[in-house]
């Protein structure tokens, strides 16, 4: 649990662990072959460090701190200095029994890690999953505000502020070329306009799309950009958590359903060009069809989540690297380091081409979709 | 919460923060920007229109200016054409009449000049005439004695008598 934490320092903690290794080398050799995990934050000293390693005698595992950060979690863990560890709890609203319960996740910080009867596991495949002490298989209904749920509302109000502001310019001065963030912005929504909406939906009916895929690209597009940022308000895994992922493939899917015109249909139930016998006496090709119907907000779903997970999980993978090998020995770490710091950056920049990439890709699809659900058929 | 189970709470609050997202950023950002991304393009394209409109309008103007510019130029030469003519005309005119005038004065000239002439000769003669009586007198009154001397006085006569 406690490794969790380290994770959105990734970048910054590398590069401090090799520079106070490089300035005071006996401590830091010393911090090192003294315990095999980490313990680091921006502003610690090495002192600091070296009182917090002894503390934690915890292996380092890296499968378990990568799956740990990946995921959602009941509170925040921005930074450990010295003894304290900076924790933002979040709001735990559960629904047990007909009741209503809420009270702040620092509640669960004792011994049995339980309150008012319930209890939240920390480890195994289920962490994070809160349960009835007296019956673990009773039905606790959460819907608490995770570390997910309070990045999706903090990015959710800076887009809402910056679109709004952006309005606000263009109802101002109308009709003069763009300044500042709005001609930042600009190419963006004109790109999905033209590109995207306009060439996938057609000139016709690609207005009414507008808002729903303009509204996806920029939601993944931030949350894509703030998971890379390894500080306090960034660095959750918004756009690489199936759920997320999951409501908004359900969208396009909701959204391509209802918009879908007869022809749509007809081309799903009765495809033309097909041999009859594949349509009777066994519906072969509508079976075929309509699994595609869902196959298709299922691969948007996959799609995002597996490229953000995976870039998280690249990243944090090369962090371990250095705590892996510093276990070994404290100059193999040190080496690595160099290494994996060079290789952390590559991945971050790489990874901000894939946040707009799958941003891209997962409007472009949708809009893809409801192209093929509303387009008139051709009359030669 | 597993990495690949959906989470109920999560879920729930993704659904509502994402329409409400839809819906608020649909309300009051997408529709003023693409509003007003329409009408700037719009406005854009018919400032365009309107210019390559005035583009041509210029054209046709500095061709019909030319024309009336030619159409001067040409009206212009005309009016000097005849202005030449009318002068050449007067000119000629003149000089006929200066010539004319010219030899009616010469004329008139010659025929004074003939009427002095014939005066002078007609006096000339009475006078001559008178010159001769008076040398006859003269040679008459010396009676004829002496037809030497009366030579001689002949001769001096003769001297004294001065056509003048």
């Amino acid at each position: 649990m406690n490794i969790k934490r380290y994770f959105s320092f990734s970048l910054p903690v590398a590069l401090l662990f090799s520079l106070f290794t490089f300035f005071n080398p006996s401590d830091g050799f010393a911090a090192m072959q003294d315990n095999t995990s980490l313990v680091a934050a921006p502003d610690t000293t090495v002192e600091q460090l070296v009182t917090e390693l002894k503390k934690e005698d915890k292996k380092f595992n890296a499968g378990e701190m990568i799956i740990e950060h990946v995921m959602d979690n009941h509170e925040w863990h921005i930074a450990v200095i010295g003894d304290v560890q900076l924790i933002v709890p979040l709001p735990v609203i559960l629904w047990y029994e007909g009741k209503l319960y809420t009270f702040l996740s620092s509640k669960f910080h004792n011994e049995n890690h339980s309150y008012q009867g319930f209890k939240i596991e920390l480890e195994g495949p289920h962490a994070q999953k809160i349960v009835r002490e007296d019956n673990e298989k009773a039905k606790v209904y959460d819907f608490s505000i995770t570390k997910v749920v309070l990045a999706i509302l903090m990015s959710s109000a800076l887009i809402l502020f910056i679109f709004i502001t952006i309005a606000n310019r263009y109802k101002s001065n109308p009709n003069q070329a763009p300044k500042g963030i709005q001609a930042l912005l600009e190419p963006l929504i004109i790109f999905i306009r033209d590109d995207v909406a306009k060439s996938s939906i057609g000139e016709k009916r690609y207005e009414k799309f507008m808002p729903y895929l303009l509204t996806v690209f920029f939601f993944i597009f931030f949350n894509n950009l703030f998971g890379l940022i390894p500080f306090f308000p960034g660095g959750a895994n918004v756009t690489g958590n199936i759920t997320v992922t999951l409501v908004m493939a359900a969208f396009t899917f909701v959204l391509t359903t209802i918009n879908g015109n007869k022809h749509y249909w007809v081309d799903i139930i009765n495809t033309p060009g097909v041999p009859w016998w594949l349509k009777l006496p066994i519906p072969l090709m509508p079976i075929v069809e309509i699994i595609g119907i869902i196959t298709k907000p299922f691969v948007l779903m996959v799609r995002l989540f597996a490229n953000i997970t995976a870039g998280h999980i690249i990243v944090l993978g090369f962090v371990s690297l250095i705590f892996i090998f510093g276990a070994i020995s404290t100059s193999l770490g040190l080496g690595v380091s160099v290494v994996s710091v060079a290789f952390m950056l590559f991945m971050n920049l790489l990874e901000l081409l894939v946040a707009f990439i799958q941003a891209y890709v997962f409007t472009l699809l949708s809009a893809l979709y409801f192209g093929l659900a509303v387009i008139e058929p051709e009359h030669h | 919460m597993g990495l690949i189970t959906p989470g109920l709470g999560l879920l729930f609050w993704m659904t509502l923060a994402f329409l409400l997202l839809v819906f608020l950023l649909g309300k009051f950002a997408w529709k003023p920007i693409l509003s007003m991304l329409k009408e700037r393009e719009t406005s854009i394209f018919e400032a365009l229109n309107a210019a390559n409109k005035a583009k041509e309008e210029m054209k046709q103007l500095k061709f019909s200016n030319e024309q009336l510019l030619q159409e001067a130029k040409n009206e212009r030469d005309a009016i000097m054409n005849e202005a030449r003519k009318i002068r050449d005309k007067l000119l000629d005119e003149a000089r006929t009449k200066a010539n004319e005038e010219a030899s009616r004065i010469i004329e008139s000239a010659k025929e004074s000049i003939q009427n002095e002439k014939m005066a002078a000769m007609t006096e000339l003669k009475n006078q001559i005439a008178e010159s001769s009586l008076t040398l006859a007198k003269f040679v008459l009154q010396r009676e004829l004695s002496d037809p030497a001397k009366q030579e001689e006085y002949v001769h001096e006569l003769l001297k004294e008598v001065k056509f003048n």
